[in-house]
């Protein structure tokens, strides 16, 4: 698969400090060479807690690379939202994808295997996989 | 008949019902929530104020479609995606028609519910909004006014409830003894269409 066509990935919090930290470490971990694009999408617009449709669409919009998006969320109505949007049909790119993952372990893993060129389908299983690691 | 009029009243019921209840709907969401329901709700339903006067969708399904949208855009929490799936479902099973029956209307509502209850995975007796607008949506085939007084009673009935769903159920046992605030404002909703009917 060409570097062109790398899995997006988008990261949904209620806070614009979490989704950005975890971009960032994810991106840094993922290392040297070519990294798989990576927005997030955190806070409501205009700053505070919360979740925000034009933020993620934005978000998604601006990963696209042709090779799906796959989106990553926290919890409530980070969930909701995205799924409402997944609804809509039109609201996010062909391919866009709700991630089943916990949101630091699984953006590391999403962001690491879409670096590799892997397409979305491994891209979702690396990151649903960070479910299984027991820390105890 | 129900016209695109019926709705817009509805709606514009809706906001304003929302604009003087916020600051309950948020001290209800303070013990059990993030104190954030009324102002939510507040700007998400002034946002489709605002939306329905500009773009005036001439049928009852582009209403509850236009308002919807606004609402998964505007609100910020769990309530946007929620209310505004409601809304949208049941205005697309409204289709384009000039004019709805009341029948029709319950039948899309109910879809509309059904439709809340996938997305958010809760049934009744979760604590949430499900607990008004379902009994809302069996007492619609009797009246606009059944259907007020069963959101109303649905409300209340979610005080000693357990919540199972959403920010509450992190509290457990702490949750009960309180009123839910997303089925309180989903009375609001179901009050402000007795209102737009003029019951």
């Amino acid at each position: 698969m060409s570097v062109e066509k790398l899995v997006g990935i988008v990261l949904v919090s209620h806070s614009a400090a979490v989704a950005a930290s975890v971009a960032e470490l994810a991106t840094g971990l993922a290392g040297g060479g070519t990294t798989a694009p990576v927005a997030p999408a955190g806070g409501i617009e205009g700053g505070g807690f919360g979740t925000s449709a034009e933020l993620i669409s934005a978000a998604a919009a601006a990963v696209d690379r042709g090779a799906g998006v796959a989106v990553l969320t926290d919890l409530g109505s980070a969930v909701l939202t995205v799924k409402a949007l997944l609804a809509e049909g039109d609201e996010l790119p062909a391919g866009t994808r709700l991630v089943d993952a916990p949101f630091v372990e699984g953006a590391v893993a999403a962001v690491v295997t879409a670096s590799t060129g892997a397409d979305l389908a491994a891209v979702e299983a690396a990151a649903a996989e960070a479910y299984s690691y027991r820390k105890v | 008949m129900l016209d695109a009029d019926f709705f817009r009243r509805w709606m514009t019921a809706t906001t304003a019902s929302v604009d003087r209840e916020a600051e309950r709907l948020t001290a209800l969401d303070s013990p059990i929530g993030d104190a954030d329901h009324g102002s939510n709700l507040r700007r998400g339903f002034t946002a489709v104020a605002a939306t329905l006067e500009k773009e005036a969708p001439d049928t009852p399904g582009a209403v509850l479609m236009l308002a919807g949208r606004q609402l998964i855009s505007t609100v910020g929490g769990a309530s946007g995606p929620l209310y505004g799936t409601l809304l949208r479902r049941t205005g697309k099973a409204l289709g384009d028609a000039a004019e709805v029956g009341e029948q029709e209307l319950a039948q899309a509502l109910r879809t509309g519910v059904d439709a809340v209850m996938q997305l958010g995975g809760a049934a009744p007796g979760d604590k949430t909004m499900i607990d008004a607008l379902v009994p809302a949506v069996d007492a619609l085939g009797e009246s606009f006014a059944a259907a007020r007084a069963a959101a109303e009673e649905g409300a209340l009935a979610t005080t000693p409830l357990q919540a199972r769903k959403g920010r509450a159920s992190y509290l457990g046992e702490r949750s009960i003894g309180h009123q839910d605030p997303g089925a309180t404002s989903s009375a609001l909703l179901i009050a402000a269409l007795a209102e737009a009917a003029g019951e």
